[in-house]
């Protein structure tokens, strides 16, 4: 069993477990204003001049945006960047497929928005479980991001008089969403792309496309390398270097189905947290509203629909129970636009986490649609009366031509069929404000880290996080270690460090490979991704947690015991890149399941079906677990630490989109 | 539903390849045509056999990774799709599938249905980028783009790298591909101060790599599954005789 620690104790106070347990939990917040924390820090961080950055190699895990970001932003520094990714080219990292857009507090619509409100809107819409100084900077270095990409030639969207576009979003009411097209996500990363070969051509940058990363190498205590296997030979291979850098994204093919691409995995989080790191808040995990709904038992991914579609699309279900018309034949009288009706400031823009929490309710309760009854509508006809269609296609003419291409219904014509599904994980490896996990010289960026996000994400704001942290934060701070370890000799990839973890890695390979049983790797996925749904998705109670963790151990042990896995170690095996990834994805599972259990609260993405209020609405308990948890690895045991949230500048309010 | 595929194996780059037939039952108009693969897989994995290879990641037609020959066409029977957004209803009970790694000698096989796209990649490497570093940007209103140029610099970047353009070629060219990158940077004014160099070294690449010649027959527009316009190769091309007079 887990050690909880402390948390049945009736006098439980924050400032006694500030002192007492938080140790190791030093977040490193600098002094000051908030508004000058960022410039505070930057001014006392440590530099390296130019030609002893030369001498440094830094390791980058992922090429998305925060990981292309910070290999090509260090290396124009001067760092030597070696960068990994696991696909066969840096531009397909799956921040290619955000939508949306990307947040930033320019105010250009003259709409009252400021970096205060934008970082108040974020802390909020985290449900106030995220660190103020970090959510601050995060708004802080909005506007020069948009700044940076234009330069960099991504075409936003434009007004006629040549300024830039921007929309809304959910849980915002301001404008400050800039957007190119519903494919923000790959011009940003295609832009990271350009910028990462750009270094790769004055040789800064060396690139390992088809390569995985499979172990972290710690020696005395510090993060000095990787190892690796290369997807095409199957060889084993180490690097070394004086700092690594984790930017492997989300984790929610833990469920199997999501929105994520089928290969995003939490393997080198998993390793690294078995290396020491903690994994903070595990269990956070928001699911989107707008996918497309699951429609048979061979599906592997659930298709996205851009959050940017509730700007002008109105969600709905019939009123009736089991309404099967079709939905242009449901008279308005007789459809509930729930969403307007629960939440009438904000109606359909309300946050993630409550759109999808009232559609499962909707479903839940038997008004879904669709073949599985699984869905609920959302319409366009409204906006295409009072717009035209013109505008509606200028607007969404991509997404409606993907929701065809997928589902075969023009949605000009008839509602689109939507449903919730996993999606992005706000927790991640534990990170201080410098963005260093709890092994020193291990850094994680992007949505592989646990820190602005608290339990639920603002839509928009994870391009903007991806690469606030890979272009700004990170070359910010990584130095401040470097420049210490300058000092130090280089690792050699022949210390025993390495050879211990190649020798496990291979053991781990070859164990799979040799079960030899009767049933395949996604068979034990679909299983883990059927109880992680149930149990630890839109809503959560302690009973099914504890069931949950007890089902999960069985899978484990059956999937060690009775996988079946074809060929060989050394060659291209996609079954075997697969099952490594899932021996992970089971343990993981088993921790998220743990971090939801202890939370006897709900906030955010995080609802526990025990802590909520007459109208159905989350019940937070600040003064018992205003913390961020961060979990030790503890020989197969989670142990729990508390990184106590103080709000210095904000009162943490009771979220109302009422 | 039971198809027939007829498969493309190849063990590596330097291995004799075939091509070989499975039946599979079981399968239903709802799923994606990878999704059948994957099944099949299973099927496969069950009878101790190895399993194909073929590339996907977002499944939802962004990322550019999926992409193989069916029927005789890039990405199969429809227009302007990736090969993810494929679903069986495209096809009838009993058919034959036929299905093939992109051919072109620019993308030399890796493995079953796997080519290296890296050639993309190298001629990104050529000038694809501008050249400026993270914090030096200008406040990003400060240089007006109408919303014409930018909406024509946003078709051309829409390009997801698949390749499916060079494997509907008949002379394997990458000129749809290099044209469409070369026109979004170089019509954006950040782009202008490079342009005549990026046009004249990223078209150098493109020939080193072996990509053939553009005749102009226009097969790379109808499967480019973000439909980008061949007018784009007339454009690189004007581009192209202004860079050799202008650099």
């Amino acid at each position: 069993m887990p050690l909880l620690w402390e948390l049945d104790s009736e006098s439980f106070h924050l400032s006694f477990i500030s002192n007492s347990q938080c140790m190791k939990l030093d977040s490193k917040i600098p002094e000051g204003p908030l508004e000058d924390k960022w410039r505070n820090y930057q001014v006392k961080s440590q530099l390296i001049n130019p030609s002893n950055k030369k001498k440094l190699n830094v390791i980058v895990v992922g090429s998305g945006l925060s990981g292309a970001g910070a290999a090509s932003t260090l290396a124009e520094l001067g760092y030597d960047v070696k960068c990994f990714c696991y696909q066969d080219s840096a531009r397909r990292a799956h921040s290619v497929a955000a939508q949306g857009g990307v947040n930033a507090a320019k105010n250009y619509q003259h709409d009252g928005d400021s970096v205060f409100r934008m970082f108040y809107d974020t802390l909020k819409g985290g449900d106030f479980r995220s660190r103020e100084a970090n959510t601050y900077r995060l708004a802080e270095l909005s506007a020069p991001l948009i700044d940076h990409f234009v330069q960099q030639g991504v075409p936003f969207a434009r007004e006629y008089g040549g300024t830039l576009d921007n929309r809304s979003f959910g849980g915002v009411q301001v404008q400050r969403t800039f957007y190119a097209r519903g494919q923000t996500g790959q011009q940003l990363l295609l832009a990271a792309y350009s910028q990462l070969y750009k270094m790769v051509r004055t040789k800064k940058v060396e690139m390992f496309p088809r390569s995985e990363m499979l172990d972290l190498v710690v020696i005395d205590g510090k993060a000095k390398g990787i190892i690796v296997r290369d997807l095409v030979t199957g060889e084993l291979k180490r690097y070394a270097a004086d700092a690594v850098v984790l930017a492997t994204g989300g984790y929610s093919r833990v469920f199997r189905l999501s929105t994520l691409a089928i290969g995003c995995n939490g393997s080198a989080l998993w390793k690294a947290h078995k290396k020491g790191a903690f994994f903070g808040a595990p269990s956070f995990t928001q699911i989107h509203p707008t996918a497309l709904p699951q429609s048979s038992e061979a599906q592997s991914k659930l298709t996205l629909m851009s959050e940017s579609l509730r700007n002008d699309g109105r969600i709905w279900v019939p009123k009736e129970k089991g309404d099967t018309r079709s939905p242009n034949n449901i008279p308005e009288e007789q459809r509930d636009y729930y969403l307007e009706r629960r939440y009438p400031s904000f109606g359909n823009l309300a946050p993630r986490d409550i759109a999808s929490r009232a559609a499962k309710e909707r479903i839940d309760a038997g008004y879904g649609i669709g073949k599985l009854k699984n869905a609920v509508y959302l319409d366009f006809k409204h906006a295409i009366e009072k717009f035209g269609l013109n505008t509606v296609k200028d607007r969404y003419g991509n997404l409606f031509n993907m929701y065809n291409k997928i589902t075969g219904i023009d949605a000009y014509k008839e509602p689109m069929q939507i449903s919730p599904a996993a999606h992005f994980s706000m927790g991640g490896l534990w990170v201080d404000y410098e963005l260093m996990t709890t092994i020193p010289g291990l850094y994680a960026v992007g949505e592989c880290n646990f820190s602005d996000h608290g339990a639920n994400r603002l839509g928009a704001n994870s391009l903007l996080q991806a690469s606030v942290d890979g272009y700004f934060i990170l070359p910010n701070t990584i130095n401040n270690y470097l420049a210490t370890e300058l000092k130090e000799e280089h690792p050699s990839t022949d210390h025993p460090a390495f050879e211990k973890a190649e020798k496990e890695t291979k053991e781990n390979i070859d164990r799979i490979l040799s079960i030899n049983g009767t049933k395949t790797v996604d068979h034990f996925h679909r299983e883990l991704g059927k109880v992680m749904w149930q149990e630890c998705a839109m809503s959560r109670n302690k009973a099914g947690l504890e069931k949950a963790i007890t089902q999960i151990k069985e899978i484990r042990n059956s999937f060690w015991s009775d996988v079946k896995v074809t060929g060989t170690h050394t060659e291209m095996n996609t079954e075997l890149e697969k099952a490594l990834r899932l021996a992970d994805f089971i343990e993981l599972g088993i921790l998220m399941c743990t971090d939801a259990l202890e939370r006897e609260e709900s906030c955010g993405a995080h609802f526990r079906e025990e802590y909520q209020t007459e109208e159905g609405e989350a019940m937070r308990k600040d003064e018992k677990f205003a913390y961020v948890s961060a979990w030790e690895y503890d020989q197969g045991d989670f142990r729990l630490h508390k990184e106590v949230l103080e709000f210095e500048f904000v009162n943490p309010s009771v979220r109302s989109y009422k | 539903m039971k198809v027939t595929f007829k498969i493309w194996r190849q063990d590596g780059p330097h291995a004799q390849g075939n091509i070989r037939d499975y039946v599979v039952e079981g399968l239903n108009e709802d799923m994606s045509f990878l999704e059948a693969l994957d099944h099949l897989n299973e099927l496969l994995v069950l009878k101790n056999e190895k399993v194909i290879a073929y590339e996907y990641d977002c499944r939802e037609g962004i990322c550019g990774q999926c992409g193989v020959f069916i029927n005789g066409r890039a990405h199969g029977p429809h227009d302007n799709i990736t090969t993810c957004q494929l679903h069986m209803r495209s096809f009838n009970d009993g058919d034959t599938i036929v299905v093939e790694p992109w051919r072109a000698a620019s993308f030399p096989v890796v493995k079953d249905l796997i080519v290296d796209r890296s050639a993309f990649d190298r001629i990104i490497e050529q000038g694809a980028f501008i050249t400026a570093k993270t914090g030096t940007a200008p406040e990003a209103n400060s240089i007006p783009i109408s919303k014409e140029v930018a909406d024509r610099a946003m078709d051309a970047a829409a390009c997801i790298g698949c390749g499916a353009c060079v494997a509907a070629c008949k002379n394997s060219s990458a000129a749809l591909f290099t044209s469409a990158k070369i026109n979004h940077l170089n019509s954006l004014p950040q782009g202008k101060a490079e342009e005549h160099k990026r046009t004249a070294e990223m078209t150098f690449q493109m020939e080193m790599e072996g990509f053939g010649s553009c005749t102009f027959t226009g097969a790379c527009e109808v499967e480019c599954p973000e439909s980008i316009s061949i007018t784009n190769i007339a454009e690189m091309n004007a581009r192209i005789l202004k860079s050799k007079l202008l650099r």
